[in-house]
């Protein structure tokens, strides 16, 4: 882990609030924060674990736990929301079996619910990795979702 | 001298030839807009055309009638492409010059076809000041932003204005942050420069997490360098040689145009050392932020620019005094920033000049929710709630009714079609108990429950409330449950007033801006829709028939045919029924997903929702009895 990290954190060596950065970078290069992570971090910027992860833990950016090959976004914005992004949620839940903020077993999908995306004129909105799906409905959200859910049960 | 550019382009020589723009903003690229800018490209060049050209501009507004192509000089507007129309809009249009009717706008009112873009009604009636490059320069060139006259009001602050006179011609416009608060920039902008102190700093705030809202976001992807210009000069006048854009991560377009365009200034030495040989040193950094609303508030902000947990602090000390590692700060929203640059630009009497006495200028919304047209639009200061609704929204959708409009996002009010006269402007709107904000306008109609809307906004605020503050972290958590019981049928008697208590305390009691609005949504929809308030609580009856708890899903035994789809697409075997037999639902299995509802065919429109109240149903399934059934089976 420190090899891996040493030439990512490198470019933030005494830079002046590099903290939210450094967290971006690793967490882009590693998928997410891991104790390891965390510790390695707090090394290197001169702060205890306890103040990294107290930052960390504040934004939700962040994730401290593995995440699926895909994340599935879901917005619940007020334009979606009038729109009926509550409804096109459930169905995601229901096609994928899983919870925002949860991961399937086999790590291949993760399921987010997001406040909003300002793809706003296109509500209601779902994001698959970065294709935005604007004005779902529940048929287009059930195909769009197909490919995932086939993936997911052929791999178990 | 590093500047070549900015001198060379002083007097701006378009060619004559034709140019097909495709929008490459967030909404249009999620509609495929990157594939038909590729098939355009491929498509001109095998035509062997000679003159045209195709490329790219950022937002412009329209994303609801994405993808979006415009062909300049003539303006001829093609809305909802696809990758197959490509070919035609080439051979048919530039090839033999007959334009494409069925792929120009249909005005949803007439049904008439409008081929160019200044006719259609949406952009008919705006005035296009901090969004006129978007659409219609590509925003990864900066040639073209020069073209445009750009960088010529920063040449003029540097070179010809003292700081004092550019404050002073800001002050003179009237501007006002266009962040929400509404505070006279030009006075923000003095506090600062008159702080002791060498180093200051300056931030834009384009932290936009207003859910229903992206105007930051469609100008930082289609015109950045307006914003960075506004920038230079803004730093220029506070004596601030390092400057930060705190932009959201949720926008990565954003943020890869902003880079792009930062290192177009470097080239252009409008970065750096000695800026237009001034004297004056400049630097912009990009803090992306971290998924958190709370620091769209300034002192969370600079918080989370240090590094730290993005928790505000009270005031004073305000920013101008000690802001950014304890340095005076200046800290304004993207549109605010914008505007510096055009008063600089055209003068502060011209800027004056537009909108009312009290807000100058023009305000730029997202519009969005319930109308005919959604998007991006700027209109001047003082335009009618009515005007922007109906004449460039276009109206409700589905000839419903208009409801209420929200305006300020989660720290805003729903206000009521009594209201609508109402001018967009900064007092009118707070004495209604709703804001300007910073360009959030939802529309909704008859079909959204009105406390519904409240506990949405409240779900937001009390997850998003940093918990540094009690009035804050606990008053949301209550006001959020309370709504939640109410929408759930177990409302009491005196929960209203007992709500409207709690939301004044924890208006006037929270450190921030975020506690200290989080009430707007409930007390605005308490001022206006109490009677919906006191339906669901006295008669657990939803007017809306949104809330779930308090609906029902009954079949119309008169108009049942016992087709049975509903029966097969009930994904909790809640219907009974059978052949000849009227299906009936079991009301303890429901989940009101309301799927039978959807699935009914219309001719039968058996399936009824309702709330408060129970339709003559039997209890199980009995032979049929509708004419139409009986017609179909003979």
């Amino acid at each position: 882990m420190r090899e891996r990290l040493s030439s990512v954190l490198a470019p933030y060596r005494r830079q002046k609030g590099a903290t939210i950065p450094v967290l971006q970078k690793v967490q882009e290069e590693l998928g997410f924060l891991s104790e390891e992570a965390i510790s390695e971090i707090a090394g290197f910027l001169g702060l205890s674990k306890n103040e990294v992860y107290g930052v960390a833990s504040f934004y939700a950016q962040f994730r401290f736990e593995r995440q699926g090959e895909h994340t599935i976004r879901v917005c619940q914005g007020t334009a979606c929301h009038v729109r009926g992004g509550r409804r096109i949620l459930d169905i995601v839940e229901e096609e994928l079996g899983i919870q925002p903020g949860e991961t399937s077993e086999d790590y291949k999908i993760s399921l987010e619910r997001v406040a909003c995306f300002g793809a706003c004129a296109l509500a209601p909105v779902m994001v698959i990795d970065d294709a935005v799906h604007g004005k779902a409905t529940a048929a287009e959200v059930r195909q769009a979702l197909a490919p995932y859910v086939k993936e997911s049960l052929t791999s178990e | 001298m590093s500047n070549s550019i900015v001198e060379k382009q002083d007097s701006p020589g378009r060619s004559k030839a034709r140019t097909l723009f495709v929008c490459r903003g967030t909404g249009c690229v999620a509609g495929g807009a990157d594939e038909i800018y590729d098939a355009l490209q491929r498509e001109v060049e095998s035509s062997r055309l000679k003159d045209v050209k195709v490329d790219f501009t950022g937002c412009h507004g329209f994303c609801q009638r994405g993808p979006i192509v415009n062909i300049e000089p003539e303006g001829f507007f093609y809305t909802e492409l696809k990758v197959e129309d490509v070919s035609e809009i080439v051979h048919s249009h530039l090839v033999n010059g007959h334009p494409v009717q069925r792929l120009f706008y249909y005005d949803p009112m007439t049904d008439k076809p409008i081929p160019y873009y200044h006719d259609v009604t949406f952009y008919a009636k705006q005035r296009r000041v901090i969004l006129r490059n978007c659409g219609h320069i590509n925003p990864e060139r900066i040639e073209d932003y020069l073209v445009a006259g750009g960088y010529q009001a920063a040449k003029k602050a540097l070179l010809e204005m003292t700081t004092e006179e550019v404050i002073e011609e800001v002050k003179k416009s009237g501007l006002r942050g266009r962040g929400g608060a509404g505070f006279p920039t030009g006075q923000k902008l003095e506090f600062c420069r008159r702080s002791p102190g060498d180093e200051k700093y300056l931030i834009c705030n384009a932290d936009e997490g207003d859910p229903g809202a992206f105007m930051d976001r469609s100008i930082l992807e289609a015109d950045p360098h307006s914003v960075l210009e506004g920038m230079l000069i803004t730093g220029y006048a506070i004596g601030a040689n390092h400057a930060y854009i705190y932009c959201r991560a949720e926008y990565p377009l954003a943020i890869k145009r902003l880079n792009i365009a930062l290192e177009q200034m470097k080239e252009q030495g409008l970065l750096g050392d000695s800026i237009f040989g001034s004297g004056f040193n400049f630097e912009i950094t990009i803090k992306e932020g971290a998924g958190a609303f709370v620091c769209g508030e300034e002192t969370a902000l600079m918080a989370s620019i240090e590094g730290k947990r993005g928790m505000p602090r009270s005031r004073p000390p305000f920013p101008a005094v000690s802001g950014l590692w304890g340095k005076p700060t200046n800290i304004n929203n993207v549109k605010s920033l914008v505007s510096v640059q055009r008063i600089i630009e055209k003068g502060a009497d011209w800027f004056a000049g537009i909108g009312t006495e009290g807000s100058r200028g023009t305000a730029v919304f997202a519009l969005t929710g319930k109308t005919q047209n959604s998007g991006l639009i700027e209109v001047p200061m003082g335009m009618p709630l009515s005007d922007i609704i109906f004449d460039i929204g276009g109206g409700i959708i589905d000839d419903k009714r208009f409801k209420a409009v929200q305006t300020g996002g989660p720290s805003g009010g729903c206000l009521p079609e009594s209201l609508l006269h109402l001018p967009v402007e900064y007092e009118s709107l707070a004495q209604a108990g709703s804001i300007m904000g910073s360009g959030g306008m939802v529309v909704v109609d008859e079909d959204t429950c009105m406390v519904d809307m409240a506990r949405f906004f409240l779900a937001f605020t009390q997850e998003e409330s940093c918990g540094k503050c009690v009035p804050c972290r606990i008053g949301t958590r209550q006001m959020l449950s309370m709504l939640e019981n109410i929408c759930q049928s177990k409302g009491h008697p005196g929960d209203i007033e007992r709500l409207e208590q709690l939301a004044e305390l924890v208006k006037a009691t929270s450190l921030c801006a975020l506690g200290g609005t989080a009430p707007n949504p409930v007390l605005t929809t308490i001022r206006y829709f109490r009677d919906e308030y006191e339906a669901h609580v006295c008669e657990k009856r939803c007017p809306a028939l949104a809330c779930s708890e308090l609906i029902s899903y009954y079949i119309l035994p008169d108009k049942c045919a016992a087709c049975g789809i509903c029966l097969r697409n009930c994904p909790v075997d809640a219907i009974t029924g059978g052949k000849r037999m009227v299906h009936v639902i079991d009301q303890e299995k429901c989940t009101k997903c309301s799927t039978c509802l959807s699935v009914c065919p219309e001719r039968f429109s058996a399936v009824v929702k309702v709330s408060g109240e129970t339709p003559d149903v039997p209890g199980e399934p009995i032979p049929v009895v509708t004419s139409k059934a009986k017609g179909k089976q003979e």
